[in-house]
């Protein structure tokens, strides 16, 4: 324990003061993502003063760092002993931390193959709302002593508690890589991506780009030891036709994907909404009535990205065909003049065998923040 | 540890027998008759789980049938204020599912259905009783299986995994249970069904489901697993790497995950286990060597050949006075028969052993080891370890007999060591066998207050009467307060007459 380090003295002071006064806090790191999650107008907790990286030891696969080290400086250090965060997070923005990520739990192309955050996460040290300093999990892959209150932390959106240190697992780099691209349907792509997945092959992430009943382009990455890809491009290619991407240009693409820096992450309309939705594998193509015309499937379908009127009905509608089908939908991304107020995300009480755990989320968020300190409503 | 005269006060008996009959008529309209146990000769088998030191006889055992079974007994149960004790296969080794004397066991054990496999999708929806590795089994011949092997898959339950996180020997590369169950559909104690987690990526609002896995059923009982298949890899080969010293082996371990390789499997075994596997399995273990390294490669045969090249290389870099690579699949076997038999072998060669599970930072695996060394001459007792060398998990084999009460209380308190050794080089008391009853004085040295009052919260927003199995996990306050006291007096109890906790 650190008990006396002042910048975590001024967060205890900050989080009391709050307490005191019955005010909320919006925890907040390089803000690259604040445009994520509902919105409130809280005053903001700054977690920037607390940086830099604690411990890295390669050989134990895993870095403990304070929730404000940029995210760039965690890649750097990890990239210099040839390691990386595997789930490849989204940093939206040159100054985005490594605590932001966390709580914005989000992941890239990797997690279809390497599993999302919070399967890396390991350990965390927060701070809850009376101020009390408490550390959970570890720095060890196997911990089952307690309930893994760390793995609660990503996605959590600040709404549980302020996390000042994170012990992340991470894994090297792919000894090889190769990126293959094709031009086929999405029916069949998604077919395709699944009977794949099934079978011993260095499949690593896959993305689809096109309109909904037309042939699109469909991205094929694989990692894995340099033999296992050597065997496995021309027995893939020769599958679906397909031809290899230049290493750069690949490495190009799969950050552009990872980043939304792709034609249609970037040209928002100010009406439009970017919706996310989540779904399950067995989910074919969908089709959106009033949705443009290209979408991006990511994770063999598993996430898929649709530009749309930033309306109700359209979010009900999007709401309604993922749920449908299993998953739920997210208001990612709204354009400037859509109304900030709408609700961001499918919830709990939408959900077929969730009503209850809406009482049990309200309650395991008081049992850590008693007076609502951190009661944004970001994550509903 | 806990004594074992434990936990209850003196039971008041006509007040317990008037409650078991009063659970078992409320109990019984909505239970077939084979399914619910009273009679202490009914449920003398439920007494104790894998950890058999740890005894109590429940008010009674129900065996249901299907889900809405399930959850009319935890409505009868919650109305009574009856504490509710889950079960699954009983092989856990941590006590979880010891029974309360004033409580039910509910065993899991005939929801035992494969309910679907769908190959395109790499799924199996299955009921918590099904064993562990009849998923692998039912699924082989779609070239699929069910990635955690813990060494009881053939016996434990998924219902038993799901709560307990477990691991097992392929775990560095393949993931915990954690990693690889998408959905868990079960009842809280009110009797409410719930799903947590989803066959999508991810769901809306906390991530419950990551709380949930390794809840020692503390939290809800689990009546459906959708788990995660994975492709099955068309070739295994093993590296039998032998080290005339301890340190070096530790060492080549690390050499290893800092080349950039994570093998399938990476396990060690000390002198004293290859010495007592040997004899039971005749693997052709290098009996001079301070430790033997298993480091496993899968994958297609390309990547294989070119991994083990790698691995063997930096085993030889790192010192290693012998190395054998398995040229088939029954060598494959034969080499892993030992690791796999460590448990059964340590059974032959003492009366009693006792399993820790501690994990630890894998650079400090020698220096533990040490100090295991020194432990067994200040307990004057003999430790087998074999351990999840790649994952850092530990587990020394305490060697006593039982039938002698005060050598019992020495392997305890050399159990108790070595876990406060694991916490003090940075790691925990528990890898994956649970803290169950058995390690529950432990979580007062690896938690500070602040924390264990927060499991307590997570504790209530599931289960706010604290009925489901509420003795296990977590220790109270008072619990915590008395254990620092013992232990500050040396063990030495000032009322030795008294029951305690």
């Amino acid at each position: 324990m650190n008990a006396a380090n002042p910048i975590i003295e001024a967060f205890r002071e900050q989080i009391l003061h709050a307490s005191n006064n019955k005010t909320k806090l919006s925890i907040e790191g390089g803000g690259t993502k604040s445009w994520y999650g509902n919105s409130n107008t809280h005053t903001k907790l700054d977690t920037r003063a607390y940086s830099g990286i604690l411990e890295y030891q390669p050989e134990e696969l895993v870095i403990t760092a304070c929730a404000g080290t940029p995210l760039k400086v965690i890649e750097a250090a990890l990239k210099e002993k040839n390691q990386m965060l595997a789930f490849e997070p989204p940093h939206f923005g040159k100054h985005a931390t490594f605590g932001g990520a966390i709580a914005a739990g989000l992941a890239g192309p990797g997690r279809i193959s390497v599993g999302n955050f919070r399967d890396f996460v390991l350990g965390t040290r927060i701070m809850d709302g009376r101020g009390q300093d408490l550390s959970f999990g570890g720095q060890v892959m196997k911990n089952v002593a307690g309930y893994d209150v760390s793995r609660l932390l990503p996605g959590s959106m600040g709404t549980l508690s302020l996390l000042l240190e994170a012990s992340v697992k991470v894994l090297p780099r792919p000894a090889a890589t190769a990126t293959l691209r094709c031009q086929i349907s999405q029916e069949k792509a998604l077919r395709v991506l699944n009977e794949w997945a099934g079978q011993p092959l260095p499949l690593s992430a896959s993305c689809w780009i096109g309109n909904s009943n037309e042939e699109g382009q469909l991205s094929i990455r694989l990692a894995g030891a340099a033999a296992a890809i050597k065997a496995a491009v021309p027995l893939m290619s020769s599958l679906v036709n397909a031809s290899e991407v230049d290493p750069q240009s690949a490495e190009v693409f799969w950050n552009a994907l990872r980043e939304h820096q792709l034609p249609l992450f970037e040209n928002l309309a100010a009406d439009q909404t970017l919706y996310r939705l989540a779904l399950p594998a067995a989910c074919g193509p969908l089709s959106i009535p009033d949705a443009s015309n290209e979408i991006i499937l990511e994770w063999h379908g598993q996430q898929r990205w649709i530009k749309a009127q930033g309306d109700e009905a359209t979010f009900n509608l999007i709401k309604q065909l993922a749920s449908s089908h299993g998953g739920h939908a997210t208001r990612f991304k709204q354009g400037s003049s859509v109304d900030t107020s709408f609700q961001r995300f499918t919830l709990l009480s939408e959900q077929a065998h969730s009503q209850a755990l809406e009482l049990v989320q309200e309650r395991l968020r008081s049992a850590f923040d008693p007076s609502g300190v951190f009661a944004t409503k970001r994550l509903p | 540890m806990i004594p074992m005269n434990i936990m209850t006060l003196p039971p008041d008996i006509a007040a317990i027998s008037a409650l078991q009959s009063k659970l078992v008529s409320a109990l019984r309209p909505i239970l077939p008759e084979h399914a619910l146990l009273w009679e202490p000769e009914d449920t003398i088998p439920y007494e104790c789980d894998g950890l058999a030191a740890y005894k109590r006889m429940p008010l009674a055992v129900a065996l249901p049938e299907t889900e809405g079974q399930v959850a009319q007994i935890l409505k009868i149960c919650f109305a009574m204020k009856i504490p509710v004790v889950p079960r699954g296969s009983g092989t856990g080794l941590s006590g979880g599912a010891m029974p309360i004397s004033q409580g039910l066991v509910l065993s899991l054990a005939k929801l035992k259905k494969i309910l679907s496999i769908d190959p395109f999708t790499r799924t199996a929806v299955v009921q918590p009783g099904v064993r562990n590795l009849a998923i692998s089994e039912a699924v082989a011949h779609l070239g699929l299986y069910y990635a955690p092997d813990p060494s009881s898959q053939i016996a434990c339950s998924i219902g038993g995994n799901v709560n307990e996180n477990s691991g097992g020997v392929h775990c560095l590369k393949y993931g915990l249970t954690l990693h690889n169950v998408l959905r868990v559909r079960g009842i809280l104690m009110n009797g409410e069904i719930v799903e947590f987690g989803s066959l999508a990526p991810d769901t809306p609002g906390l991530d419950l489901l990551a709380i949930v896995l390794g809840s020692e059923g503390m939290l809800a009982v689990v009546t459906e697993v959708t788990v995660k298949l994975v492709a099955k890899p068309r070739l295994a080969r093993v590296i039998m790497a032998s080290f005339d010293d301890i340190e070096k082996g530790g060492n080549a371990v690390a050499a290893i995950i800092a080349a950039g390789i994570i093998p399938a499997g990476l396990e060690m075994m000390d002198q004293a286990t290859t010495r007592a596997v040997e004899e039971f399995v005749n693997a052709g273990y290098d009996l001079e060597a301070a430790a033997i390294l298993l480091c496993e490669s899968d994958g297609t045969p390309e990547e294989v050949a070119e991994e083990i090249e790698r691995m063997t290389k930096v085993l030889e870099q790192s010192g290693a006075s012998g190395i054998r690579i398995s040229r088939d699949e029954t060598e494959r076997l034969k080499f892993w028969s030992g690791r796999k038999n460590a448990f059964p072998a340590a059974g032959r060669i003492a009366a009693d052993y006792y399993c820790m599970d501690g994990t630890i930072p894998r650079r400090h695996i020698a220096t533990l080891l040490k100090r295991i060394q020194g432990m067994e001459k200040k307990y004057g007792l003999g430790c087998l370890n074999v351990f999840h060398a790649g994952d850092g998990n530990m587990h020394p084999l305490i060697l006593f007999n039982g039938a002698d009460k005060e050598e019992w209380h020495r392997a305890e308190e050399f159990g108790t060591d070595i876990l406060e050794a694991c916490v003090e080089l940075g790691g925990t008391i528990t890898g994956e066998h649970g803290v169950g009853l058995e390690k529950i004085n432990s979580m007062c040295v690896q938690f500070g207050e602040g924390e264990r009052e927060s499991f307590w919260g997570v504790k209530s927003a599931f289960d706010p009467e604290k009925l489901l199995n509420p003795d296990k996990g977590i220790p109270t306050l008072s619990r915590c307060a008395e254990y620092g006291r013992m232990r500050i007096s040396g063990g030495k109890l000032p009322h030795p007459e008294l029951e305690r906790f």
